[in-house]
């Protein structure tokens, strides 16, 4: 085994395993840079994964080998649906956010398996045929050792994923939306007396958390485990929140964080294939991004770092 | 005054209503007919003695992990981590259970009581000092501690158990007469129920932490530091030691509820694929009891109709997950009672207005 | 000639449920002059103003913005009207930049992206035009008070105010900030502005407004012209009686040294020094005033003495013995009682009952606990008699303590140190946001403890309650005593060069 193999491994399962990773990680910095923590991407990632699975199985004969990437859309819609539940309870009924959050994540494994229980008869569906499969970069793919290191075999919805990231930061510190956005989970009363609608802002955050967990979710279920049951998504939330605190906060940060974790989490599943890495006791390496994620975030960050006014709710006295 | 607390009062009650009603919806859109479903849920948890010892049997772990949830709670943490820490008394418990098959059964049952509450509560003091000491989000420490115990333990099973003590290669022997939580009187009195004295362990539990936050300084002190750190510190309350200590009382108390579910339900372990439901319906319990003794046990008694009385909507063809979404509405319901606390005084309002233009 | 009202406020009333903040007020302000609001905390003058600027609506009456009757119902629509206010807490992004805060809801947008470019040269002219001092790209966490209040200032201007209202803008700065800040008023008016300063520090209105209104719970007063009145007139017209501004007592009787602090060294939580190598000794029997601006070192001297604090060399001696980095129940038990400069952040638990707050200090000793179980009839029958002695009004012992006002939930927090009876007393901020009769209540009492025999340790903002209650004062700068000085041998203008560094 090369060393050009082992890194394309490597960097591929990497990816593969960050992608829904980065998705949702970039939904809850923008949710908690206005200001609500959402602990609830568990379960709108389940809905995601879920919805998703079942676009796919039901249409993947009209739309062929579209049919993961419109499935990623669909997703997102229910994703956002389903933030707005969040959003509702947090921002206009008060609630508290992680007790909100906790709701959304009882709620969407109940929900979910008792659909695919009404839809197929089953608690568990039926593998997809349309997954995102290994994809290769034309002609950047033959360039030697970089070539086949990144752009072979690799996962194209993952470089959108990247992509992505680089947009989200450019919204949230380039634009007007994004000052305003981070002025409310801030400062929410400067930005009030500043006419910023507060609510408004915080519900944007919340819904597009809403549809970047719904379409990581998505990634997940359709890239990895091709098919949905009540365990597919194990963890991938909060590791993904994880990922957003040690990102500070920050798409870029998140992003590479996402990476991170996504390599701990292939190693586990890959490791078995590279030298050194398959000596390791399975269980080590399947603890290890739950360690890491303890270990991250107790040695780097004390108490808040986050957006000042995260957490807490905004009444406007009138 | 009164109104207020009328109305705080009415809250879990709406919002169990609330509940319902929100299952029923589902199950009216997916072309179920709810009447028939919640008849058969209630025909399923009430028909029989059996399904009636059933019940109280589910109470005695969700006692135990809603008491977990809300001690936490009053200390201002937020333990989501019961699964793990139930599964850790869980399996600790059953394999002490199993090493000792000959030790004396009023030797075995406190020793193991209190060694499965004790790993409970060490896999709890974990989050609790790096919250104590470095202000380290409980949140996520606890859930990420949920799976690293519930990936250990499976690797327990299948690589740490001596050979002598499995039934298969995923599962344990039962335990024996010794350390067995069922009990001959109970199990013929509810027609061979799974009923097991975890029940009046958690009766007992709740009468313990009721004595401790009403009336010693230890519940004083937690409730302080959970109050306000700050003015506690001033007053010599070390909130440091403060939170570990309820953090150790959390875990042990969940680590109990995996005690009982082991010996008392199971009798044995077996892998899990997933984290404990105990642990959530043990938060759930606790938040629509509104984290008070007598809240828990009612809220208990009811999941515990739920979950026992769910199977039976399959006669209809009612996937039974439908509980855990009726649960889940419940509990949102109960996030937001700030808002049901405030519609709550113009019913009357409008009702008399009403009978006024009438 | 009668110079026209920019602003005109009839009949105004606010009323919050039950409470009636502002009852039918009438204000005018004429264009181009400094207006000032004067009252006490809670006279209504802040809701006033909110009034104005659009964060909240009249319950009834009229506003008329250059003699047109408008309906302000949002801080933007105040915008457009030309009215901006710098508010007392200000409104400021401590994680944006100078620049960021002053467009924030109203940003220069180039191809969808911040102009922030352009937006700096704007703020830049801005500045120059008014004086107003500021660097566009600073973080605001990182600039001091002064600056910080220059940008709520330019956040104005920026957005085309012509009335500004200013609510109690001198609270936090030092004596130098507050000439300049009186100057840049001077300036703004210069340039055709219009201002309302909210007040209660009298010398700032006599040298600054040209009229005054003054407010008393909820009602206007009077309106008058500054020139030729008396501090003493505008007190008394601020309270509504006669006012003494000295506390009548006697000579001190200082006894042995109870807190000997010698060269303490504490660090501030970013790590740079807060106390530098500070020594200070206080008096059985005397009330010793720390005086000096918030920010030079005196919390984190309170706390260090407390052991709420690390102490990183130095020693803290109370009766011969070191304290230093003692566990805050060590120091208690010691004799030493601690009155916190935030009651509600550190002296009192809100939704814990009036008794168990009075117990926080003593409840896991006998008679209020037995072998770690609360003896709750005696906690609040002890209770019950601290607030006769105490004059603590509320409706009992069992009520939670938020639902006491400020000035009772002080006494409370007096009650229970006092009670204690101990040897030193230390006393941060104590009359802060309290009504003339608390404030009064409580500097008695502080003076009845140092008859008593009692060391007592005073850390205030208030120049005047130093120089009323203490018998010594230590003027603390940038984590040192700078002079140490008698009342009666000083004035307000020499502590004032000791408070910022000068040698007196």
């Amino acid at each position: 085994m090369t060393i050009t193999t082992i890194f394309q491994i490597l960097i591929s399962s990497m990816l593969i395993y960050a992608t829904p990773l980065i998705f949702t990680s970039l939904g809850g910095t923008f949710s908690e840079r206005s200001g609500i923590v959402n602990v609830g991407l568990e379960g709108i990632m389940i809905m995601g994964a879920f919805s998703s699975v079942v676009f796919n199985l039901t249409f993947a004969g009209t739309f062929g080998k579209a049919t993961p990437w419109i499935a990623l859309l669909f997703a997102g819609v229910i994703g956002l649906i389903f933030s707005l539940l969040h959003a509702v309870a947090t921002i206009n009924f008060r609630a508290d956010h992680i007790i909100s959050g906790t709701v959304i994540n009882l709620m969407a494994p109940a929900l979910a398996v008792f659909l695919v229980k009404v839809f197929y008869g089953k608690g568990q569906t039926d593998n997809i045929q349309q997954s995102f499969g290994y994809w290769d970069f034309p002609l950047l793919n033959k360039i030697p050792v970089i070539g086949k290191i990144f752009f072979k075999q690799t996962s194209l919805i993952g470089y959108v994923a990247i992509l992505v990231s680089f947009i989200a930061w450019f919204i949230l510190f380039k634009t007007r939306f994004g000052l305003r956005l981070r002025s409310v989970g801030e400062h929410p009363q400067a930005a009030d007396t500043l006419g910023i609608n507060v609510y408004l802002m915080r519900y944007s955050g919340v819904m597009i958390s809403g549809v970047l967990g719904g379409i990581g979710g998505a990634v997940f279920a359709q890239q990895i485990s091709v098919n949905f049951s009540g365990s597919t998504i194990a963890g991938q939330g909060f590791i993904a929140m994880a990922a957003m605190i040690f990102g500070k906060w920050n798409p870029i940060g998140a992003m590479l964080a996402s990476l991170f974790f996504g390599l701990s989490q292939s190693l586990s599943v890959v490791g078995t294939q590279i030298p050194v890495i398959s000596s390791i006791p399975s269980v080590y390496l399947q603890i290890a991004p739950y360690v890491l994620t303890i270990l991250v975030l107790a040695i780097f960050f004390g108490k808040s770092t986050g957006p000042k006014a995260n957490g807490i709710n905004y009444i406007k006295s009138k | 005054m009164k109104n207020l607390s009328i109305r705080k009062g009415m809250v879990p009650i709406i919002a169990v209503v609330a509940g319902f009603l929100l299952g029923a919806i589902i199950m009216l859109i997916f072309g179920y007919n709810p009447i028939w479903g919640y008849e058969d849920l209630l025909s399923q948890a009430f028909g029989n003695s059996k399904s009636i010892g059933e019940i109280f049997r589910s109470m005695g772990p969700l006692i135990l992990t809603g008491l977990s949830f809300a001690v936490a709670m009053r200390a201002g943490m937020i333990n989501i981590g019961m699964s793990g820490q139930a599964l850790a008394g869980w399996i600790s418990s059953v394999w002490f259970a199993l090493s000792f098959p000959d030790m004396p059964r009023v030797f075995m049952i406190p020793l193991v009581i209190i060694i499965g509450a004790a790993w409970g509560a060490i896999m709890a003091a974990i989050p609790g000092i790096l919250k104590a000491f470095w202000g380290t989000s409980e949140v996520i420490v606890t859930i990420m501690m949920n799976y690293i115990i519930l990936l250990i333990s499976t690797y327990l099973v299948h690589y740490g158990f001596n050979q002598k003590l499995m039934a298969s290669k995923d599962s344990t022997i039962q335990v024996g007469a010794n350390a067995t939580f069922r009990n001959s009187f109970l199990t013929s009195i509810t027609n061979n129920s799974r009923l097991n004295i975890g029940i009046f362990i958690a009766i007992i539990a709740i009468i313990i932490v009721a004595i401790i936050f009403k009336r010693t300084t230890l519940g004083f002190e937690i409730r302080a530091v959970g109050l306000n750190p700050n003015a506690s510190e001033s007053s010599g309350i070390s909130s440091k030691r403060t939170i570990i200590i309820s953090m150790l009382m959390a875990g042990g108390l969940a680590g109990l509820g995996g005690v009982v579910e082991g010996l008392g339900t199971f009798q044995n372990f077996f892998v899990q694929y997933s984290s404990l439901s105990i642990g959530f319906d043990g938060m759930a319990v606790a938040l629509l009891g509104e984290n008070s003794p007598i809240g828990i046990l009612l809220a208990a008694f009811l999941f515990s109709i739920l979950k026992v009385g769910a199977p039976g909507m399959n006669v209809t063809g009612i996937p039974a997950e439908i509980v855990n979404v009726v649960i889940a509405s419940i509990i949102f319901f109960v996030g937001i009672k700030f808002v049901i606390e405030k519609i709550l005084p113009q019913l009357p309002k409008k009702v008399a207005k009403k009978e006024g233009e009438n | 000639m009668t110079a026209q009202n920019v602003i005109e406020m009839r009949k105004v009333t606010k009323i919050f449920g039950e409470f009636v903040a502002n009852d039918q007020i009438d204000l005018q302000v004429r264009k181009g002059e400094i207006h000032a609001l004067l009252g006490e905390n809670g006279a209504g003058k802040s809701t006033l103003m909110n009034m104005l600027s659009g964060l909240l609506e009249p319950t009834s009456g009229e506003i008329l913005v250059n003699g047109e009757t408008k309906k302000i119902d949002s801080p933007s629509k105040a915008s457009k009207l030309g009215i901006g206010m710098v508010h007392q807490h200000f409104m400021l992004v401590d994680a944006f930049t100078v620049t960021e805060n002053i467009i924030l809801g109203n940003e220069t947008v180039h191809g969808g992206k911040l102009d922030i470019k352009k937006a700096e040269k704007e703020i830049l002219e801005l500045s120059q035009k008014y004086g107003l001092e500021v660097k566009p790209d600073a973080l605001v966490r990182d600039i001091n008070v002064g600056q910080q209040q220059r940008v709520e200032i330019l956040k104005t201007l920026y957005r085309g105010a012509n009335i500004l209202i200013f609510d109690e803008p001198t609270a936090v700065l030092t004596p130098a900030e507050i000439l300049e800040l009186l100057d840049i008023m001077r300036n703004l008016v210069k340039e055709g502005k219009s201002i309302i300063l909210i007040t209660h520090k009298l010398e700032e209105i006599r040298a600054v407004a040209d009229r005054v209104t003054v407010i008393r719970r909820g009602k206007s007063i009077e309106t008058v012209e500054v020139e030729g009145r008396s501090s003493k007139e505008l007190a008394e017209m601020m309270v509504g009686h006669s006012v003494s501004f000295v506390t009548e007592k006697k000579a001190a009787n200082p006894g042995k040294v109870v807190l000997d602090i010698k060269d303490l060294v504490v660090h501030e939580s970013r790590g740079a020094q807060a106390v530098k190598s500070l020594s200070l000794q206080v008096h059985a029997g005397e009330i010793v005033g720390i005086a000096g601006i918030d920010g030079n070192g005196q919390s984190e001297l309170v706390r260090a003495i407390t052991g709420l604090q690390h102490v990183e060399s130095g020693q803290v001696n109370v009766k011969g013995q070191n304290v230093a980095n003692y566990r805050p129940r060590q120091i208690t038990e010691m004799s030493v009682a601690h009155i916190p400069e935030d009651r509600h952040r550190d002296g009192l638990i809100l939704a814990m009952s009036v008794a168990e707050n009075i117990s926080l200090q003593t409840y896991y000793k006998a008679p209020l606990s037995h072998h770690g179980f609360l003896n709750y009839k005696a906690i609040n029958r002890h209770a019950r008699e601290l607030m006769i002695e105490f004059d603590v009004r509320g409706a009992s012992e069992l009520v939670p303590a938020s639902a006491l006002s400020g000035g009772n939930q002080q006494k409370a927090v007096i009650a229970r140190e006092i009670d204690r009876n101990p040897d030193l007393l230390i006393v941060s901020q104590p009359t802060r946001g309290l009504d003339v009769g608390a404030i009064e209540y409580i500097h008695k009492r502080l003076i009845q403890a140092r008859d008593e025999g009692k060391a007592v340790l005073v850390v205030s903002y208030e120049l005047d309650e130093i120089l009323n209650v203490s018998d010594r004062i230590a003027v603390i700068h940038d984590g040192q005593i700078q002079g140490i000085v008698r009342p009666k041998d000083t004035t307000k203008q020499e502590l004032g060069v000791l408070m910022v560094g000068g040698k007196g």
